[in-house]
């Protein structure tokens, strides 16, 4: 069970993210987009969404440094435990608050406002459910198992961190997660469910961020004839005279 | 010099009748679907008014366009680091309120209503939401002045002007304004797109948005200060006006021209210099700025001029439509057109002659010869109002140029009567508004009785390519040459359909199937801009039994090539 739980399990969601992804970008270009809502309404929205999203910038750099960054490489700086600990909470912490409450107010407007009501799909629904179970998991995580110690204390970069980094490293060591407690268990497994739902969600969104503005130039010109992706997406092929390869088989 | 060709437009205000044709068949053209509803590509404003979306033009509310800022061209809404900081929500997005609240209404009612001694009623129904609602704004709800007493006097265009203007039925005046995407040479809506989903098109400068890239940001809707982008709420992208590339591409006129009854649209090239662009929307003095605009235009019989053109790669055909251009002769030869809100500083490329009616109909009223340039002029220079209200609309507030226009379309009304009446016609007329006797005459032909094909100069896309055009299609099978499917025949021959799951079911039909595919549509796929977002979309998925259909598919894709 624990082979299936943390070897098995992970590395079947880590295949239809990538799969998925690279799926969804060559045969649904037109569908790649979070499908905003703002139209409908946007006093909430407003105060939700950034809250939500920043919120979330925070908390997936916390999950960066916790899980990417390894102990011995904090503790090779000079950055003691208790030290660390402090910088993750007070980091965490707020970021964590913001993106729950960020989710709460958007929730409550996607269900209270007739429109946005109507325009969320049942992917939209299950999606919202793993999120919303894998943050407040997270959250109950940092808040009952490192402030108030509940069940005992728990170093999660002893256990969950070496795990993870043991997925990629292609050397999976499940017993790591099996000692766990409960919660990490339970957010650990629903992440990976998210990221198996991933690509199929208007989470895609996430990959699409356009950092690239930064760097173009404003006025994009381009020929009628120039159709990038002529094999696949949903734009036709390019077509005309000049096949520099005509000739017969 | 780097010469480019420009798609443009102009419309001649004075024959608008506001009858609404163009708007309505442009929609039925383009957006009748369902996520497009409060979308009109074109509409048709009563001026003074408030337009569509309400209040469009004030931009220190909406922050559409372009500022000079220390000499430098600045997005109004703010730069890119402020555009992907607050990507997350949009400060500055009209909400459907501002448009209007598509509806339709319950006609069933009136079908399956009992019997009974009151007519029945179809109640209205809100697209949106789905719920009862009460009609109270639409695209063009101020039409005709309606309301004007509470809507017009909000015109932000009437700024400094508003303590003059009466809205009094029987002392004001009006006019129509029928809008469209001004496919800008400075598209602020480009700029503004995170994306780089929105380009202009290098041929004829038409602006697009690519629905494969547009990943529904929302920035360009800001961005433009005409608001002519628009969000489809169903797909999630933005859609615009699209200059009818398809009609456009193979010659004949957009369809918002093609059914203009007044038959005021002229559509044409114009030659431009790209590189003057960016200097000329940054002048500082926005009074300049319509000058600047005429002078980043290049004349088509400069021999200079063709040799650079040729040398950019514009066929001989399109030098040779630039120089017949309606739209150039209006815009630079006899100068009466005049750009839409040239302040904005995108460089709009629809083109507009002011209106003569206001001032005709004022001395009409007082009794006067309204046909006598003298009575005309010298209403053009007392009637300051109207002349005011149309310079903060086509030339920042300048009255000089809109002045000018107005005086050459009071001369030539004025001259033409003479000719009209056997009279002998009076060279000082035209000579007052400096413009030579032969010339008025030829700009009255191409005002009042130009035909279709001198109101629309539309070079077809490059002659040799035409095959592959939208329009056209009939690209031939080069499946014996490498290019396409050596193992299909027929209609799923030449070169390989893209596969995405809008026509994947069509693909493997059209593949293995005996019969012709398609259900009425020339390629069978399914269309997903057509989709309400309920249910499942015609098409996409096999036809009958889901379960049949689904062994059916996997069996017949491995063995389906002969």
């Amino acid at each position: 069970m624990s082979t299936f739980l943390w070897v098995i399990f992970p590395y079947i969601c880590l295949a239809l993210f990538v799969g998925g992804h690279v799926w969804r970008y060559r045969y649904d270009k037109f569908g790649w987009t979070t499908r905003s809502s703002q139209l409908y309404e946007d006093r909430l929205l407003r105060i939700g969404s950034p809250l939500f999203h920043f919120g979330m910038l925070g908390v997936v750099l916390g999950h960066v440094m916790g899980l990417v960054v390894p102990q011995a490489a904090t503790d090779a700086v000079g950055l003691s435990r208790s030290a660390y600990h402090t910088i993750a909470l007070v980091g965490g912490i707020p970021a964590g608050i913001a993106a729950v409450a960020g989710l709460a107010i958007l929730v409550y407007r996607r269900r209270t406002t007739g429109p946005v009501f109507s325009a969320t799909t049942t992917n939209d629904k299950v999606m919202y459910l793993v999120l919303g179970s894998v943050i407040v998991l997270g959250i109950w995580n940092t808040i009952a198992g490192s402030v108030f110690h509940f069940g005992g204390e728990y170093n999660y970069r002893d256990g969950v961190s070496p795990w993870f980094r043991s997925i990629f490293a292609l050397d999976p060591q499940p017993e790591l997660m099996a000692q766990a407690p409960f919660g990490f268990q339970a957010h650990a497994f629903l992440a990976f469910l998210l990221f198996a739902m991933w690509p199929f969600t208007r989470l895609v969104h996430v990959f699409s961020a356009p950092l690239g503005y930064l760097t173009r130039p404003y006025l994009v010109y381009r020929s009628r004839d120039e159709r990038p992706g002529a094999t696949s997406g949903s734009r036709p092929p390019r077509r005309g005279w000049e096949r520099p390869e005509l000739q017969r088989k | 010099m780097r010469v480019m060709a420009q798609m443009a437009m102009v419309m001649n205000l004075d024959k608008c009748i506001g009858c609404h044709t163009c708007s309505v068949t442009c929609k039925q053209a383009w957006t009748n679907r369902a996520g497009t509803e409060y979308v009109w590509f074109n509409n048709v404003e009563t001026r003074p008014g408030l337009g569509y979306p309400r209040g469009y033009e004030d931009q220190d509310e909406w922050q559409g366009g372009w500022v000079v800022q220390g000499g430098r061209l600045r997005l109004r809404a703010g730069g890119r680091l402020k555009k992907l900081l607050t990507i997350f929500s949009n400060p500055k997005m009209p909400s459907i309120q501002d448009y209007y609240e598509p509806w339709t209404y319950d006609y069933e009612t009136l079908l399956n209503a009992p019997a009974q001694k009151n007519f029945p009623v179809a109640r209205p129904f809100s697209l949106i939401s789905g719920k009862p609602v009460n009609i109270s704004w639409s695209a063009n709800w101020d039409d005709d002045l309606g309301g004007s007493r509470e809507h017009a006097v909000k015109d932000v265009m009437l700024k400094g002007i508003e303590d003059k203007v009466r809205m009094e039925f029987e002392q004001t005046f009006m006019f129509y304004l029928p809008r469209i995407c001004e496919h800008c040479l400075n598209p602020s809506c480009a700029a503004s797109c995170p994306s780089g989903a929105i380009y202009k098109r290098e041929e004829d400068g038409i602006v697009l948005v690519d629905q494969d890239r547009c990943r529904g940001w929302r920035m360009c809707i800001t961005g433009c200060p005409y608001k002519k982008v628009y969000f489809n709420h169903k797909t999630g992208k933005a859609e615009k006006c699209t200059f009818c590339y398809p009609r456009v591409e193979v010659g004949i006129p957009t369809v918002c021209s093609e059914t203009c009854v007044g038959r005021l649209r002229y559509i044409g090239l114009v030659l431009y210099d790209a590189d003057k662009v960016l200097e000329a929307a940054t002048v500082e003095d926005d009074h300049d700025l319509y000058q600047a605009q005429l002078d980043v235009f290049l004349d088509p019989e400069d021999p200079e001029v063709r040799r650079e053109a040729e040398r950019a790669g514009i066929p001989g055909d399109w030098v040779e439509a630039a120089r017949r251009s309606p739209v150039k002769r209006l815009i630079l030869d006899y100068k009466v057109a005049l750009p839409l809100h040239p302040e904005y500083r995108t460089m709009p490329m629809v083109w507009y002659i002011p209106p003569l009616s206001p001032v005709v109909d004022i001395i009409k009223e007082t009794g006067h010869d309204a046909e006598n340039h003298d009575n005309l002029f010298g209403a053009i220079d007392a009637l300051r109002i109207p002349v005011e209200y149309l310079a903060n609309l086509f030339t920042a507030g300048d009255v000089v140029p809109v002045d000018g226009v107005l005086r050459k379309l009071a001369a030539m009304r004025s001259y033409m009567r003479d000719i009209n009446l056997g009279r002998d016609p009076r060279d000082e007329i035209p000579e007052s508004v400096g413009m030579a006797g032969e010339e008025m005459y030829e700009m009255f032909r191409l005002l009042a009785l130009a035909k279709y094909d001198e109101r629309y100069v539309i070079p077809t896309a490059h002659a040799e390519q035409a095959h592959s055009l939208e329009e056209l299609a009939t690209e031939c099978a080069v499946s014996d040459y490498g290019g396409g499917q050596n193992d299909v025949f027929g209609e799923g021959s030449g070169m390989p359909t893209p596969v995405a799951v809008e026509n994947f079911q069509m693909l493997q039909q059209r593949q293995t199937g005996d019969d012709l595919v398609g259900g009425g549509d020339k390629r069978g796929r399914v269309n997903l801009l057509n989709w309400d977002g309920r249910g499942m979309p015609a098409g996409l998925f096999p036809e009958g039994e889901r379960v049949g259909t689904a062994d059916g598919a996997a069996g017949t894709l491995e063995d389906g090539s002969p």
